[in-house]
């Protein structure tokens, strides 16, 4: 434990010495309005910016990548709030709640709680790192096919009491997810299947941000203007003091779901297969299934924006295990930063934390240099970014409108993906007016590659005996929790019906 | 200083060479440099290398930006590349797959003899690699005997069915009398990560894939199916020494969609034979047992491809498509 205490100081010293600490304040600066601008997102932002770190030495260089990857990680909450697209997929759980607190004018107090709980998101995860790294690596190891598959279903099971008391609905829903989910190669034996009226671009399979940006962007666009016929501003600008301390006074009501989000988030993300995405859509469930009211959920609680926030940046920490300790990044980002650290000579691997202290060190303590940064800045911009929110629905309902284009665009650059869009946005309006939950199919097509891949392995592994997923310990626990979240929406239902007969 | 000093030569570099540069084609915007495989494995490395060195070194007025596509064995980004004809600023980092995966999947109609032949980067090399645990198998007759003990449950894992580590699979099933599992992956890295956690019993990964698990002592390579031992593994004997049929290679190239203009594929050309050339290429080829030695591209890439193709009819023929294709 010394030791690890005097390389977190000699890390954290490193990331004080001016060079390292302004590409910190670089970084954050520049992820916060790359994450927070759809379409643009943390890959090309940080596939653009590489360059830069080619002027500086190593590690300052990956201190300038990785505050760029947390920058961007805050910074997508902002355009989910403000504008109800998730700048990133891993801002997409921020939506469910983060929108409709800005259409009831409390948009402050949900960038406030985004920024505060990614805080607490980041710096317990990078406790966590600091003091665990190695056994959670080992631990990391241990997760084969049938664990992962075990935690899939865990995370599904925690959404089905997501669509509030319809349970048959929020199944359908996920049905739907799962349908668009398969659609593209067979991941196993590379077979086109369900290629819509064999159309060669669904081979390409359907985009996940295509589908988040349809059904919140246009979707709830459409749902807004038909409610309010444009008339309505959303917010007031007035951010002072005064509303600082007043929304700090409120982190009482989602510290607990926070701290939850942030320890799920951190250990999703060191999984390799995982990342940022799954874990703030299955904090967001915990956090459902967990409250006392459920219920106001998706309609502006603020614990609903406080957890995924936490977890997706403690993911973001999280999956700088994988990439560090077995060279396999956790998502499309965290690969660049990977790329970064093969030029320099520094190869990512079992031995990198002995053999490259300094930079591993360094870079442990930039994170928590560069969380108070983001956390100062961010709130410093809140007022900048409410002002988004000042101009009547009418102006702002097309800027909404071309942003999700240009974003589609930009990131799968096919007008084929644009048209979807357009489509799957009506259909989520459709189902917006019918009552149905959209969540459960936002997670579904995340989740549903990765649970059919681990099911898969899993099942040829065992030449097709499904009691590999019980035989294993981290598997079963995983499933037995699954079942009872499953079964605890049913059972309370069946009780309280029973107590109203009964009464 | 030093960056303010970087920062005023590289700017300075920029205004001479610009207009020069305007004589020219090149890229107008960032070029997309598809691979065809997972996060972490060979193709992803190199891919990654690249960018870097391409942005390091000035060498592209627009970045370089990779992007993993690894579905369908590599069907994904294939039919990507074919969608994309006549566009000058899509490249694809081929592996073996470029060969396999068009003729085990009939219905994509890809014909990779269309693409581009930009240049070819390296000839990789695969190894038998176990977890370092077991110490009842220290080489190829321990292992054949554990394999036969197993009783038909030893897995192996791979990248994906009809990728070129199946086809290797297939062939020592063939030449060695046995049965596996065969396990597909998304990625090199992820198979490699799972022999270190002994989710599968063995693998035959690139060098690169468990250069460093190996050094942690983790991982250990039993054979090498090269035709003499490569630099890195001296102590590891080739397939033939042990008396098994074997040799294969992977080849790492790079490709553009068919229909590129000639000007901005003479400017790719010289722009990897630069690279090719570099000192840090030849030493990425060097610490990971990549042979280097011969800068091929044009009309000698497109006639290697051709025999390759060939050469992988052949195999598939012999080992049979249902034995590497998922049952």
């Amino acid at each position: 434990m010394d030791s690890i205490l005097s390389l977190l100081a000699a890390g954290l010293l490193q990331s004080f010495e001016p060079l390292n600490l302004a590409m910190i304040f670089l970084g954050c600066f520049a992820g916060l309005f790359i994450g927070a601008m759809p379409g643009l997102g943390s890959v090309n932002g940080v596939a653009i910016l590489l360059p830069v770190t080619f002027l500086v030495p190593p590690t300052a260089a990956i201190i300038f990548l990785a505050a760029l990857y947390y920058g961007a990680m805050y910074g997508g909450a902002v355009s989910s709030i403000t504008l109800g697209i998730p700048g990133a997929s891993t801002a997409v759980a921020t939506v469910f709640d983060g929108r409709p607190m800005a259409q009831s004018g409390r948009a402050d107090q949900a960038l406030m709680a985004a920024a505060i709980a990614s805080f607490i998101g980041g710096t317990i995860s990078v406790i966590l790192f600091t003091g665990f790294a190695p056994p959670l690596a080992a631990f990391a190891l241990k997760f084969g096919p049938q664990e992962e598959f075990a935690l899939m279903l865990l995370a599904f099971a925690t959404f089905i009491g997501l669509g509030g008391d319809d349970i048959p609905k929020t199944i359908f829903s996920i049905l739907i997810g799962l349908v668009m989910a398969a659609v593209g190669f067979d991941i196993i034996s590379g077979q086109p299947r369900l290629i819509f009226f064999d159309m060669v671009e669904f081979q390409r399979g359907i985009p996940f941000l295509v589908l988040a940006i349809g059904i919140y962007g246009i979707g709830e666009m459409i749902w807004t203007l038909e409610h309010t016929k444009g008339a309505i501003q959303m917010h007031k600008v007035d951010f002072g003091w005064k509303k600082i301390k007043e929304n700090l006074g409120r982190i009482k009501s989602y510290l607990p779901v926070s701290v939850m989000g942030s320890m799920l988030g951190f250990f999703v993300g060191t999984l390799p297969a995982a990342g940022a995405t799954p874990a703030s859509l299955m904090s967001y469930g915990l956090a459902k299934s967990f409250s006392k009211d459920g219920d106001s959920f998706g309609k502006g609680n603020v614990a609903g924006v406080a957890a995924p926030e936490a977890a997706n940046n403690a993911a973001s920490t999280g999956s700088m295990l994988p990439m560090l300790t077995l060279g396999i990044p956790g998502s499309p980002t965290t690969a660049i930063l990977l790329g970064g650290m093969i030029i320099w000579g520094l190869r990512p691997g079992p031995l990198l934390f002995a053999e490259s202290p300094d930079f591993v060190w360094g870079l442990i303590g930039s994170m928590y240099v560069a969380n108070f940064v983001t956390v100062l800045l961010n709130i410093a911009l809140i007022p900048v970014f409410i002002r988004v929110l000042a101009m009547p629905f009418s102006i702002l309902a097309p800027i909404i409108f071309i942003l999700c284009v240009v974003g589609v665009f930009a990131t799968t650059d096919r007008m084929f993906d644009t048209w979807l869009m357009l489509l799957l946005g009506c259909i989520g309006y459709l189902m917006r007016k019918l009552n149905y939950p959209v969540a459960p199919a936002v997670l579904a097509i995340v989740l549903g590659p990765l649970t059919e891949r681990a099911m898969r392995q899993s099942l040829i592994g065992s030449q097709g005996d499904p009691m590999t997923f019980l035989e294993r310990p981290i598997s079963l626990t995983c499933i037995l929790i699954a079942v009872a979240l499953v079964s605890y929406p049913l059972v309370s239902n069946m009780m309280r019906k029973r107590k109203a007969a009964s009464a | 200083m030093k960056i303010l000093k970087t920062l005023t030569t590289s700017i300075a570099a920029l205004a001479l060479t610009a207009p020069a540069a305007f004589a020219e084609w090149q890229p107008r915007k960032p070029v997309e440099l598809i691979i065809m495989a997972g996060t972490g494995g060979g193709a992803d490395q190199i891919a990654r290398l690249l960018q870097g060195l391409i942005q390091k070194n000035n060498m592209s007025p627009r970045p370089f930006i990779p992007i993993n596509k690894p579905g369908g064995s590599g069907a994904e980004a294939l039919s990507y590349i074919k969608g994309k004809e006549g566009d000058n600023h899509t490249l694809l980092v081929a592996l073996n797959s470029f060969y396999t995966t068009p003729i085990i999947q009939e219905e994509l109609d890809i014909d990779v003899t269309t693409f581009a032949p930009i240049g070819r980067m390296a000839m990789d090399t695969f190894l038998l690699w176990v977890n370092s645990e077991r110490e009842d198998i220290t080489d190829l007759d321990s292992y054949v005997a554990a394999v036969n003990e197993s009783g038909g449950t030893w897995k192996v894992g791979g990248t994906g069915s009809g990728q070129e580590d199946s086809i290797l699979t297939a062939m020592m099933e063939k030449e060695l009398g046995y049965n596996v599992i065969y396990i597909p992956f998304p990625g090199g890295g992820t198979v490699a990560k799972n022999l270190v956690g002994n989710q599968i019993d063995s693998t035959v990964n690139n060098p690169s894939e468990q250069m460093e698990f190996w050094r942690a002592g983790n991982t250990k390579p039993l054979v090498q199916f090269n035709g003499t031992r490569s630099a890195p593994f001296e102590d590891v004997p080739t397939a033939k020494e042990l008396g098994v049929d074997i040799e294969y290679y992977m080849q790492r190239s790079i490709s553009g969609p068919a229909g590129m203009d000639p000007e901005a594929v003479a400017w790719y050309q010289d722009l990897f034979e630069e690279l090719f050339n570099s000192q840090e290429w030849q030493d990425y080829c060097k610490s990971d047992g990549l042979t280097c030695d011969e800068w091929i591209s044009g009309d000698a890439l497109s006639a290697f491809h051709d025999a390759q193709l060939k050469r992988h009819v052949e195999l598939i023929e012999a080992v049979g498509a249902d034995s590497i294709t998922s049952k």
